[in-house]
């Protein structure tokens, strides 16, 4: 086990530079997910922490120790990797003993070492088969075994599920999390599936374009996200360009623009609700489950009137579409009460509550 | 010092290929120019002018004769390869499976045995003219092979193997789908063909022209033995080198050698062009099955005249090695069979001598092949480096280089001491024709290993590296062990072509380590028939048995990385 500090990396391919100014702390023993879209920098980043690319600039460490230059197969690190790389010559035993045979571990240690990790897998009726014999899945264990059994300080995984079918998709991630429990191992895990990064993560790195935008939790990632990228990457947002009017203690005044001069919103003014770090352009960002739909004139502030234009039933959520103070909302009601009921051309109220609603700098140049 | 660890062992793994390429490629080449370059003592074009302004001609003369058989092969092996392709990919009709797979039979002919089945067959003396004479009481044989027509003939029949096999891998890719599309849309049959279908395959028509144009314009064994007065440029080169006229074998030499390299890179400038491959999912191969009932018989009927012809010059070779020397003097047709020549080739030391010379000969060239081709392909395949299409193309020269050029190319390098050989003279020692066989076949082995190595996904090598093992344990342990099939049949390809080489040994033997080809030439002059074709037999059953075992233990089609 280790914990990694990546210290302001960068990497270049020629004059692409896939990923710039990175700094990571990982604890030991932490569950963490590089996520962002195609092509943003992730797997550089992994395998700069595996050890086959060597940043261009900066430091990599696995603890106290500098590990920017040491090779790959010095690192003590296990790797799964997207297609699983197995070797194809061998059988599943022998494939998963590998690396302890590199390790010129006894035949006898070696063979109980298999076998109990064959056994977490739950592979070890297959020890004998040849791996291509096997389907997606076990292919994808044996990949993980083979990785756990050298008792690596870290986990490397790259997209490990992308192959797999849905079902399988949701099996394996709660087989990764069990193993990743039992070993107790530091684990870094990249994916561009969201879902899948919120569920399963301690903490999550948010990538675009080879700059990470945000580490935090997941319900960090979710409810307060630095940016609007971040923002829009990570489930369903609304996202409205605005200008500050002004700001009272309790309460920052925005003007929504595009929107109708009298829709003038009231943000709570809170470090929760406000990101002050970037002085550019601004937008407010509300997740469509925090705006309520009501049947009547509600008390209070940001209360519209409006219409329904569609609505998209999806089981226990119905998704809302509302034209309300000449904006288009997004508006996810749960599946009971009014909403059940709801047509599309009805007349309604909504109200977007001030503790709800976040302030954030655009970045992505497309919100402006 | 250099920091990066893989930039250290890419250089250490590239300095050893390079060193290799230079010294036995690029080195040799270099020095036949420069003796071209050499007249009386000094440096002129004397000799290229000499070359094109000859009062006599004869030189030109064999160059304009290499062009034109190598024309006319082109086009006699496309019209028997082309439709022979269609048939066999596009129609079914019994016994399609077994005649497809005979059309390829003319490659387990080395050419020497090949020309020497031939001249049996049809020459002078040949036995079917002979035999039709006979049958029809003709007081001379009605037609006898010899110059040009004998050359052309073994040309078609040797060379439309390579429009058989690119042209019917084209059609095999082509998705049904499009000509199906071609018909929805309204086409006739003939439109189809013309405007979906033969466009399709243009580019594998043109790949095999060319190398059919490259093969010939380098080929040795048929105007060697069936030229007559007829000249070609390859078999001058010889002649020159014979009667001593160094400075002009080289000329011709390198005037041979441009003439292919110029068609090597058109080619791969061809091949390089956006060709109209698709990932297209579900092709099946679909043939359509003969239903007239006329036209299906006249299909196997012909089918079964053609396996016989195409099987006649083996059964010829096996006819022959049978027939005991002595015992075939004045009579027309042989009268006495039995295993005499079989059994003094094992029995006789003399006669065992060129076998096993051979067979030693190939084994160290074909050992060198083999480490050399996994390091050079590994180096070319996996890592990254400045200036690799020079490795690329300096690997690809003994391909494009006519055997014969290449045999000039050992003699002009190493008849003095060079580094290279450490001090040594090579020529006239044991070393020269090992190091011949071994530059031959470096293309083929590189490339069959290239073929498997691309197949080979970078991160298995990583997955390796990652679980602690170093390169060496990695490459030993999980790199060689998954590519070893695809490197072995490539190998063992070079193997059989090394004991059957005749080319570069006829100009580099001497006389105390004679190869099987060699001694296949002399028992012929001295008219002994039976013994060179035992001496064929065994090669033909070599290349049998490689072509068989690569197909059934390593799963791999090794007849293709012969084009
Ligand atoms: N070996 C390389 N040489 C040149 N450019 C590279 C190389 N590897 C990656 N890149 C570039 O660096 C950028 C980041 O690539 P990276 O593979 O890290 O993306 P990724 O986030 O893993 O994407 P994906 O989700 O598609 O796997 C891309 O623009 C890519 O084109
Ligand atoms: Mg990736």
């Amino acid at each position: 086990m280790a914990s990694i500090n990546i210290d302001n990396v960068q990497k270049a391919f020629g004059k692409v530079i896939a990923v710039d100014h990175l700094n990571l702390d990982i604890k030991d023993g932490e569950f963490f997910t590089f996520l962002g879209p195609s092509g943003c920098g992730k797997t550089t980043t992994l395998r700069m922490i595996a050890g086959f690319y060597y940043p261009t600039k900066g430091v990599v460490r696995f603890g106290d120790k500098d590990m920017t230059r040491v090779p790959p197969e010095k690192r003590n690190t296990g790797m799964v990797f997207q297609n699983y790389a197995l070797f194809p010559h061998m059988t599943v035993f022998e494939n998963v003993a590998f690396g302890l045979r590199v390790r010129k571990l006894g035949s006898k240690e070696l063979n109980i070492k298999v076998k109990d990790v064959l056994q977490k897998v739950r592979l070890e009726q297959y020890a004998d088969r040849q791996v291509s014999q096997l389907s997606g899945g076990q292919q994808q264990r044996v990949a993980l075994a083979r990785a756990l059994v050298i008792e690596p300080e870290i986990l490397l995984l790259d997209e490990p599920l992308s192959n797999l079918d849905a079902k399988l998709r949701d099996e394996m991630r709660n087989e990764i999390l069990r193993l990743q429990k039992d070993y107790n191992i530091t684990t870094i895990y990249v994916t561009h599936d969201q879902a899948e990064a919120l569920s399963m993560s301690d903490r999550i790195a948010v990538f675009n374009f080879g700059v990470c935008h945000q580490v935090g939790t997941p319900s960090e990632i979710y409810n307060e996200p630095a940016n609007d990228f971040v923002a829009g990457f990570i489930g369903e947002i609304n996202l409205l360009p605005v200008k500050i009017s002004r700001i009272e203690d309790e309460n920052i005044l925005v003007q929504v623009k595009n929107g109708e001069s009298a829709s003038e919103l009231s943000v709570r003014n809170a470090p929760f609700n406000y990101n002050q770090e970037n002085k550019g352009n601004l937008a407010l960002s509300i997740r469509p489950e925090s705006i309520k739909i009501l049947e009547k004139e509600p008390e209070g502030k940001n209360t519209f009137k409006g219409m329904v234009e569609e609505v998209h039933f999806f089981g226990s959520l119905i998704n809302v579409v509302v034209r309300a103070a000449g904006l288009k909302l997004q508006v996810n009601a749960l599946n009971s009460g009014l909403s059940r009921n709801l047509q599309a051309g009805a007349e309604i109220w909504v109200e977007l509550p001030e503790e709800q609603m976040r302030i954030i700098p655009v970045v992505t140049g497309d919100a402006s | 010092m250099i920091k990066n660890r893989d930039t250290r062992l890419t250089l250490l793994l590239l300095i050893p290929v390079l060193l290799v390429l230079i010294a036995y490629v690029l080195y040799p080449s270099l020095r036949t120019i420069m003796e071209s370059l050499q007249k009386e003592g000094s440096m002129t074009f004397g000799n290229y002018s000499d070359f094109f302004t000859q009062e006599s001609k004869t030189n030109l003369e064999a160059l304009w004769n290499s062009v034109y058989i190598s024309v006319l092969s082109v086009l006699v092996s496309a019209l028997i390869g082309i439709p022979l392709a269609f048939i066999f990919n596009r129609y079914d009709f019994p016994g399609r499976g077994f005649f497809a797979s005979a059309a390829i039979m003319p490659i387990v002919l080395p050419s020497l045995v090949g020309v020497m089945a031939f001249m049996f067959l049809y020459g002078e003396t040949g036995l079917i003219p002979n035999a039709i004479k006979d049958l029809f009481g003709l007081d001379e044989v009605p037609f006898k092979i010899g110059g040009i027509s004998g050359i052309l003939i073994v040309h078609a029949y040797t060379m439309y193997v390579y429009f058989y096999m690119t042209v019917s891998s084209a059609i095999n890719k082509i998705d049904p789908s499009l000509e199906e599309a071609a018909y929805n849309l309204g086409a006739n049959r003939f439109k189809v063909f013309w405007k979906v279908t033969f466009p399709l395959l243009t580019p594998a028509i043109v790949a095999a022209s060319l190398l059919v144009f490259m093969i010939s314009m380098a080929s040795f064994s048929a105007p060697f033995l069936l030229a007559g007065g007829f000249r070609v440029l390859s078999l001058q080169i010889y002649f020159s080198k014979i009667n001593g006229d160094m400075e002009v074998a080289a000329t011709q030499s390198v005037i041979l050698s441009v003439v292919s390299i110029s068609f090597l890179l058109f080619m791969r400038w061809y091949q390089n062009r956006k060709d109209y491959r698709m990932a297209s999912k579900g092709i099946g191969a679909h043939r359509s099955e003969v239903n007239n009932p006329v036209l299906k018989w006249i299909l196997v009927f012909t089918g079964i005249v053609g396996v016989i012809i195409l099987l006649l010059p083996h059964f010829t070779i096996l006819l022959l090695s049978l027939v005991p020397d002595g015992t075939w003097t004045w009579q027309t047709y042989p009268s006495v069979f039995n295993f005499e020549n079989y059994r003094l080739l094992f029995q006789d030391p003399n006669i065992f001598k060129p076998l096993k010379n051979s067979l030693l000969l190939s084994v160290i060239a074909t050992a060198g092949n083999l480490v050399f081709g996994v390091l050079a392909s590994y180096v070319l395949v996996k890592r990254k480096f400045v200036g690799k299409s020079f490795v690329d193309i300096l690997v690809m020269i003994p391909w494009a280089l006519p055997a014969t050029v290449i045999g000039m190319n050992l003699i002009f390098a190493f008849n003095e001491p060079t580094i290279f050989s450490f001090g040594n003279i090579l020529v006239g020692t044991f070393w020269i024709l090992p190091l011949a066989y071994f530059i031959r076949h470096i293309p083929l082995v590189v490339r069959s290993t290239n073929a498997v190595l691309e197949q080979l996904d970078d991160s298995i090598e990583e997955a390796s590296r990652s679980l602690g093992a170093k390169w060496f344990y990695t490459f030993r342990k999980v790199i060689l062990p998954i590519i070893m099939p695809g490197v072995l049949s490539g190998t063992l390809l070079a193997f059989v072509e090394s004991v059957g080489e005749f080319p570069t040994s006829v100009l580099l033997y001497t006389l105390s380590n004679r190869p099987i080809s060699i001694e296949i030439m002399n028992q012929l002059r001295m008219f002994n028939m039976g013994q060179a074709a035992a001496y064929g037999m065994i090669q033909i059953t070599l290349i049998a048995l490689v072509l068989f075992i690569s197909n059934k233990f390593f799963g791999v089609k090794a007849e293709k990385s012969l084009s």
